[in-house]
């Protein structure tokens, strides 16, 4: 197994609570864009509470959507970012989320075998906010490979 | 680069083995080539080889099966994904394009973008679809389910680097076209495909 996995968060500020008419296609499409990233190759995990999304978790802000997740590789979440249905979806973004002055998504490598949280995703994304892409924290367009395997065991 | 690359499409001859090249969907054989230009292998080779040379096209090996030369590897040609540009006096409409993506993003000005995109469709339609693509450089063809398929995205460098933006533009602009557009992403090619108004069954 590799030792780095690629973890991944996004955040989005909704343009009206979900229970709001303007976000019913978003709110609709959530549980099948979730089982396409699920099924999609690649895929590790991604941060869920019981109702089986993690819209509920508001650690952002009231109106900021949280979207956690780990992947095998970049290749593995560019596919299913931008050469899935999902693409549908990323086209549509501004019909339910307004646009963020800072970043609002970040990449970095996680030791396969633990699992990411808010708390680290949010000093990932605010390295990214300070520094620029880095290995620390990057994003899919400026890209950084995972680090080099130890050589001890 | 990009005028040398570009000089090297000026003889006739290497010009029509380019185009043979790159109009098949596969990496191809020197063999192949010959055939479909009418003339000999040797020649083909050389054609093939100064195109690559050029940074025109890239190659591969591969075993083929069957027929002479079975189980030896051999040595196959595709178009290169390096892009050519010649702009005199020098412009750099791709840095611009990018410099406006950010800026589309930042202030979330997609719905404007598709709109603009479709209006600007609607101007550049007119004729039938297919030789329309083609002179958009989509490079379509109709695949065995009736789909228009788009084998080249002109808009590929941004494409890469702001797909969400440049696909919803793309979408937009075939639409506008008066194409039946959708996004139907693969692992390769063009995101939109376009259901073809000539079905035959």
């Amino acid at each position: 197994m590799a030792a780095h996995h690629l973890a991944q968060l996004n955040i989005a500020r909704l343009r009206a609570p979900l229970d709001d008419p303007a976000l019913a296609d978003f709110v609709a499409q959530l549980p099948e864009i979730n089982a396409l990233a699920e099924r999609t190759p690649g895929y590790i995990w991604r941060l869920q509470d019981d109702s089986g999304d993690a819209t509920a978790l508001r650690p952002f802000g009231p109106d900021v959507i949280v979207n956690l997740t780990v992947w095998e590789s970049v290749e593995a979440l560019r596919t299913f970012t931008y050469r899935t249905d999902h693409l549908a979806s990323l086209r549509r973004r501004r019909d339910w989320f307004l646009p963020m002055e800072t970043p609002h998504l970040v990449l970095w490598w996680h030791p396969a075998g633990t699992l990411p949280d808010v708390a680290e995703a949010a000093a990932r994304l605010e390295a990214l906010r300070h520094n620029g892409p880095a290995p620390e924290a990057f994003t899919l367009r400026v890209p950084f490979p995972a680090p080099a395997p130890s050589a001890l065991p | 680069m990009s005028l040398e690359a570009l000089g090297a499409l000026r003889e006739p001859l290497r010009r029509a083995v380019y185009e043979f090249v790159v109009a098949r969907a596969e990496p191809v054989g020197r063999n192949e080539v010959a055939d479909g230009v009418g003339i000999g292998r040797t020649l083909a080779a050389f054609h093939l080889d100064k195109l690559a040379e050029a940074g025109l096209l890239d190659t591969s090996y591969a075993k083929r099966s069957g027929g002479p030369g079975a189980g030896r590897p051999a040595k196959l040609y595709h178009r290169s994904d390096a892009e050519h540009a010649v702009s005199l006096p020098p412009r750099d409409y791709r840095l611009l394009a990018t410099v406006l993506a950010a800026a589309v993003e930042r202030a979330g000005a997609e719905p404007a973008l598709y709109a603009a995109a479709r209006e600007q469709g609607a101007e550049l339609a007119g004729g039938d679809l297919m030789p329309r693509l083609t002179e958009l450089g989509y490079e379509p063809y109709e695949d065995a389910g009736h789909t228009i398929r788009l084998r080249n995205c002109p808009f590929h460098a941004l494409a890469q680097s702001h797909p969400g933006l440049v696909c919803g533009l793309n979408l937009a602009l075939l639409e506008g076209l008066g194409a039946d557009a959708r996004l139907d992403p693969g692992p390769a090619g063009c995101c939109v495909a376009l259901t073809s108004k000539n079905k035959s069954d």
